[in-house]
């Protein structure tokens, strides 16, 4: 199994700097990190991918079995630290890879020297006292968004968009489409993400730990990201001037700011 | 095509210069909103306001985008539509649901442009909302059919393997004292039935029967008449000692039976005596099965016969053949040496030369069954079968 194929693996940065693994989240692919890894090729090894599904990854290696959880997209995380040999890596994940790379640093503690996880929610529907921000109904609504802005997706166009592993200039012809995937694995994804409860594995990570938050981030309120903090073992959580879910977007350079601290406290960083 | 004389263009012209820009904007026919970076509403149209049924006061400075959608479009548009803004500019034809002032969903198509300054910081999304209900409700209806086809599609998927399953014995075969393997794998992916079948079945102490067989054609009729022929032959093999006068059953059934189809079939009757094993077989327009001896020599057993289910007289010749400790016959389908790989085909010689290698009996089925698909290169046009017997060493 070719690794770097299946998860289209990219590597860049200073290839003796401190490992950063970029996780994309549900919706799009690696490209959501490109305003923030510019700020860290020089000291640091880079490495993004796509998780099978999704951006330019192996279509025909996605298992509906394998990654009917979140488990499946950590193994991805594992396969790829260990197709690269990726040691003491700072995993950042953006919104659902916050959980997967939890679930990476809980099997394979060793291979982990912190994580960063951004707009990260361990339960995204609400249960008893927690508040995950989000009803089992509006689950299904999203689906069903899913479905109706899949209609323009041809099975057809999966090779011309999936197969070219560095996609040029995003032109006009593949407008929309680096945050197409198949439809039917983007349902899935989206069930398995929205579905998923990973609250009890929270302490059980002592991995030293990121939690950056957005305010008015409607999918993961800063109250979820407090519980994350006060959950694992050596968390710290930093609020950012940013609206939305996706700061690596709307705020890259906050983003990098914070985790560029971060990584400087915790001596991350190769002089 | 009609004539507008210059005149009338240019009075047509000159009103639509009178136009008031405000009111070109508000009655535009569309919705229209502006918001900042975050999403924030500082702007709408009277058309956006009227299809919402949302006031001015209540909107603008008020609510953001995400405010006006469902909890579920809420998650899209974070998850698919916010990043497709910021990462290409605009985002084209996304379908939304608005939420109303009365607490109603009101379908929308949606597009929006993000407009940065020359430092390229973010400054104003644009964006044009559409009334899609009609759209929408057709949309579902196509949604809604195509959900059925693909469950009738998985259905009539299940059906073949149920059937297929019928057709292949679902548990590895098993003779006492013999070392008995079968592999099989049908054509494609599956979601059809082939033609290809095999049995191993007992018929007395100490008496068995091998069989291994290729009906014509594929699919649900192809399976009906596979499945007649297997019970036939199982039949027969009890009231017929000798496999050729089995195979005659057979061809007697396949006549008066309503179908076109015929069909090969190697037979093999296994006699286990405490010191020796004897086959007895017949081959009706199948491939030779082949013997490999203890010493690794392989050569064809039986003689070519008729094909059953074309002619009346059939002619078939029963073979004895007597396997010692190592030695082991194989019987196998044409979807091993017809797999083909561009023009070039698997053929009996590389067969021949697998037959001959190191695996045991009980590893030789799936050896060949593998190797046939990587030379086909995973993409299989034939379903194969292969079934060894193998006496112990």
């Amino acid at each position: 199994m070719d690794v770097r194929a299946r998860n289209n693996v990219v590597e860049l940065g200073r290839p003796d700097g401190i490992p950063m693994l970029f996780a994309h989240g549900f919706g799009c692919d690696q490209h959501m990190w490109r305003h923030v890894t510019s700020r860290f090729v020089e000291d640091h090894r880079v490495v993004l991918f796509d998780y099978v599904g999704a951006g330019g990854s192996d279509l025909a290696a996605y298992d509906p079995v394998r990654y009917g959880s979140l488990d499946g997209y950590a193994s991805d995380v594992l396969d790829v630290c260990e197709a690269l040999n990726l040691e003491d890596v700072v995993f950042v994940g953006h919104s659902v890879s916050a959980m997967v790379g939890l679930l990476a640093a809980k099997r394979a503690p060793d291979r982990f020297a912190a994580l960063v996880m951004v707009g990260p929610s361990p339960r995204y529907t609400d249960d008893g006292d927690y508040t995950g921000g989000f009803s089992a109904a509006d689950i299904d609504e999203l689906l069903g968004s899913l479905e109706s802005n899949y209609l323009g997706w041809s099975s057809a166009m999966a090779p011309v968009i999936m197969g070219v592993p560095e996609r040029p200039e995003l032109g006009e012809e593949l407008t929309n489409t680096f945050c197409q995937a198949d439809p039917e694995i983007a349902g899935r994804f989206a069930r398995v993400t929205f579905l998923s409860d990973h609250r009890h594995e929270l302490p059980q990570v002592a991995t030293p730990t990121l939690v950056m938050q957005c305010r008015n981030d409607v999918i993961a309120p800063v109250a979820v990201g407090e519980y994350v903090r006060d959950q694992m073992p050596d968390a710290e959580l930093v609020l950012l001037d940013a609206t939305g879910h996706c700061p690596n977007l709307s705020a890259p350079a906050a983003t990098a700011d914070a985790i560029e601290a971060f990584l400087r406290t915790r001596q991350l960083v190769r002089s | 095509m009609s004539v507008v004389d210059d005149a009338a263009l240019q009075e047509f012209l000159d009103a639509l210069v009178e136009d008031d820009p405000q009111q070109l904007y508000d009655s535009a026919p569309c919705g229209y909103l502006s918001t900042d970076p975050s999403g924030l509403v500082l702007k709408a149209n009277q058309t956006f306001l009227t299809m919402t049924g949302y006031t001015h006061e209540q909107l603008v400075g008020r609510l953001a985008f995400v405010d006006l959608l469902t909890a579920g479009g809420r998650i899209y548009h974070e998850t698919h539509y916010a990043p497709l803004l910021h990462m290409q500019g605009s985002a084209r034809e996304i379908a939304l649901d608005l939420v109303t002032a009365d607490g109603g969903r009101l379908p929308v198509l949606v597009n929006s442009v993000l407009e940065r300054d020359t430092r390229g910081e973010a400054q104003v999304i644009r964006t044009a909302v559409f009334d899609a209900t009609q759209r929408r409700e057709y949309e579902r209806e196509l949604l809604l059919s195509k959900t059925r086809a693909e469950e009738s599609e998985a259905r009539a998927r299940a059906l073949a393997q149920t059937l297929q399953q019928t057709l292949i014995p679902p548990t590895p075969p098993n003779i006492p004292g013999l070392d008995v393997a079968a592999s099989y794998r049908p054509a494609g992916d599956g979601s059809e039935v082939g033609g290809d079948f095999y049995d191993v079945f007992q018929v007395g102490l100490d008496d068995w029967v091998v069989t291994v067989g290729d009906v014509a054609g594929k699919g649900v009729d192809a399976a009906v008449v596979t499945a007649l022929v297997r019970y036939t032959l199982r039949a027969a093999a009890v009231e017929n000692a000798d496999p050729s006068s089995a195979l005659r059953v057979l061809n007697t059934v396949l006549l008066r039976h309503d179908t076109e189809r015929f069909c090969t079939v190697a037979f093999v009757r296994i006699r286990l005596d405490a010191a020796v094993v004897t086959c007895t077989l017949a081959v009706a327009g199948h491939p030779l099965p082949l013997l490999r001896t203890a010493h690794g020599e392989v050569t064809e057993a039986g003689v070519p016969g008729s094909a059953v289910g074309v002619v009346d007289e059939l002619s078939l010749t029963d073979v004895e053949v007597r396997l010692s400790p190592g030695d082991c016959l194989v019987l196998f389908t044409d979807g091993v040496h017809e797999g083909r790989r561009g023009k070039e085909f698997f053929g009996l010689e590389r067969l021949a030369e697998l037959v001959a290698g190191p695996p045991a009996p009980a590893e030789l089925a799936t050896t060949v069954v593998r190797e046939v698909v990587a030379f086909q290169e995973g993409v299989t046009r034939d379903d194969i079968a292969v079934v060894v017997v193998g006496v112990p060493a």
